[in-house]
């Protein structure tokens, strides 16, 4: 049994003459924390985008939770969790009506949104906030309470894009250990990033330049590979570097046409 | 149904707790109506007047007392030829002359009648016309006193001329006006403001990417304000019936069909703005250039559209208000039917396809 969650074949999207995502291909295997890294514009955001169902990819093919993206795209949204950088959740509403809000939209019975509101509150510790307006939240609490909504529904995958972003190191840390937490429970974690220490926690990462994906494995192969001390390194070698013919016969899933 | 259902309700939490927007909802029609029905007043004060008098006898000069004796006028200017009568008023200096005929006291002796003409300047129609209804009354009112101790009674005979505006046209044009406006504001601007914000705050991409449909997302958030729009047309039209005693003439019901085809016109505009703008502020501009400044301008309710140039007067055919103000204007004010207004509702239906179509075309490929 074919145990990927998203296969990616040669996935492209254009706009105009420009070409934000050229033909990439990888795969993602159940359970997986998967690091989709690239500077800003390499076009990771795109790329997800099209993962997620909310932009057409221009052609190539990919299947996310076993549903095609082109032709599926409202099985994928059943199946997938999605956090945005903005850690989107409403201001005026509290945590609760948020919660309440959230799981409605995915269908969960009204129960089901009472029992893992209780499961929320008892894990976060929101007791003291869950009636709170969320707008009056710092903005650590919004990014958990954003990433717990983001699973309400289950989600085989949750995509989570620069999850991390103007929270202090200590959140960061606080945020990756929820991460594991669901990845150990079965969820598959796509996550982008430009952090590159955060790239170290991930079991694969996937490094995107210029629309193509120019490195793809894990922290330490990709470490060895480069000669580098840490992934920031990696990163920058990668980043700096004209052409991808950098790979040199190790076993690297670099992006051929 | 049942996340339909939900989404609804956030949308009604949105908006009762959004101080700025529940002003814009309901504080707003409020305070246009009051302030424009209060502005053309069924009050007057102190307003100048002239008096042309060329019998200058006992009857003319109690009334003139009498006259200036009220708290409601005063007179202003004396003149003494019929052909002064234009100057003043074009000199703006009163807004009223009392032309009294001559021998008034002879004619009222001998033939039981004699007659004052009340020239107003119906520029401002509302004013005019209360001022001819005060001296009228104020006239009746002598002329019962005159009548006590005589057996044929005396009539004084008023003859009302408006000058510049004979017919009174803009007379409670304020309130189909306002309820264009308000209809328009609530349901164009803050639809559009709301779609919007999800965009800013970045929720607007979690509602697509979760299993609603993106119509799902667009019916949810417009249907509170259908809701609560027709809540502001209730309003306004009591408001006019039992503060400004405004008659509605036609049928309710054809009043509140034809309400609801604006409001979802007014919705349908509101939708096409979010698609072309990223921000609240643009769709805020964007609203407040592109829909009130025509609705206030050029729909007819201040400015009558026949007197307008013609490339203007053929733009203002583009503009649902201009329609739907035709349309409640004849409901209310002429009381008549569907048979009379089919053609106006029709074109408003027209468009109303047509940007509902329009906004489901750009939102398709804002999705892309």
């Amino acid at each position: 049994m074919n145990n990927n969650v998203i296969e990616v074949k040669n996935l492209t999207k254009t706009f105009g003459d420009f070409t934000a995502v050229n033909a990439i291909t990888f795969e993602v295997k159940k359970g997986e924390i998967f690091g989709f890294l690239g500077a800003n514009g390499a076009g990771k955001t795109t790329a997800m985008k099209m993962l997620i169902g909310i932009s057409k990819p221009t052609s190539g093919k990919a299947q996310v939770a076993g549903f095609d993206v082109f032709t599926h795209a409202e099985d994928v949204k059943q199946s997938i969790g999605y956090m945005s950088q903005k850690f989107a959740l409403y201001d005026d509403l509290t945590v609760k009506e948020n919660i309440t809000f959230f799981g409605g939209i995915y269908g969960l019975s009204r129960k089901r949104i009472e029992e893992k509101r209780c499961e929320l509150v008892e894990d976060l510790g929101l007791k003291d906030i869950v009636n709170q307006l969320v707008g009056a939240l710092p903005l650590g609490w919004k990014q958990k309470i954003a990433f717990s909504v983001s699973l309400l529904h289950d989600p085989k995958i949750v995509f989570l894009d620069e999850p991390t972003g103007g929270v202090d190191p200590i959140t960061r840390r606080q945020f990756w250990e929820m991460i594991y937490k669901a990845a150990h429970q079965g969820t598959t974690v796509f996550v982008t990033t430009h952090y590159m220490d955060e790239a170290e926690y991930c079991d694969r990462v996937s490094i995107m330049v210029n629309g193509k994906i120019e490195a793809l494995d894990t922290p330490k192969k990709l470490k060895e590979q480069f000669r580098a001390e840490n992934m920031n390194d990696v990163f920058l070698k990668l980043a700096r570097s004209p052409s991808p013919t950098l790979t040199n016969g190790n076993e690297v899933n670099t992006d051929k046409n | 149904m049942k996340r339909f259902t939900g989404f609804i309700k956030k949308e009604f939490y949105h908006i009762f707790r959004d101080r700025r927007s529940l002003f814009i909802l309901f504080g707003m029609p409020i305070a246009q109506i009051l302030l424009f029905g209060f502005a053309i007043t069924n009050e007057i004060n102190n307003v100048d007047i002239a008096i042309l008098d060329r019998s200058n006898d006992v009857n003319t000069q109690e009334i003139i007392h009498k006259i200036s004796a009220s708290k409601y006028f005063s007179i202003k200017q004396i003149i003494t030829r019929e052909a002064d009568i234009a100057s003043v008023f074009e000199k703006g200096q009163v807004k009223a002359v009392l032309n009294f005929e001559k021998d008034f006291s002879q004619n009222l002796i001998k033939q039981h009648q004699a007659t004052v003409q009340i020239i107003t300047d119906a520029t401002d129609p509302n004013t005019a016309n209360t001022i001819s209804n005060y001296v009228n009354a104020m006239l009746q009112q002598y002329q019962k006193e005159l009548n006590k101790n005589i057996k044929i009674a005396y009539q004084i005979v008023p003859q009302t001329r408006m000058v510049y505006n004979p017919e009174l046209k803009s007379v409670y044009m304020f309130v189909p006006g306002v309820m264009t406006i308000i209809l328009m504001l609530v349901s164009a601007m803050m639809t559009s403001i709301s779609i919007t914000r999800e965009k800013e705050l970045g929720t607007m991409e979690i509602l697509l990417v979760s299993p609603l449909k993106p119509f799902q997302v667009i019916i949810g958030k417009v249907f509170p304000y259908i809701f609560l729009s027709i809540i502001n047309a209730v309003v306004i039209v009591m408001l006019s019936v039992f503060i400004f005693k405004m008659p509605v003439q036609g049928s309710l019901l054809l009043l509140a069909l034809e309400s609801v085809l604006f409001i979802i016109t007014a919705l349908a505009l509101g939708i096409l703005i979010s698609t072309i703008s990223a921000t609240q502020q643009t769709a805020m501009m964007i609203s407040l250039m592109g829909l009130m400044l025509p609705v206030i301008l050029l729909s007819g309710f201040i400015f009558p559209i026949s007197s307008m140039p013609l490339p203007l007067q053929i733009i203002s055919n583009i503009i649902p208000a201009k329609w739907f103000i035709i349309i409640i204007k004849g409901i209310m004010l002429k009381g008549v039917g569907i048979g009379f207004i089919w053609k106006e509702t029709l074109i408003l239906l027209g468009m109303t396809v047509f940007f509902i179509g329009l906004s489901v075309k750009k939102y398709k490929i804002r999705l892309e």
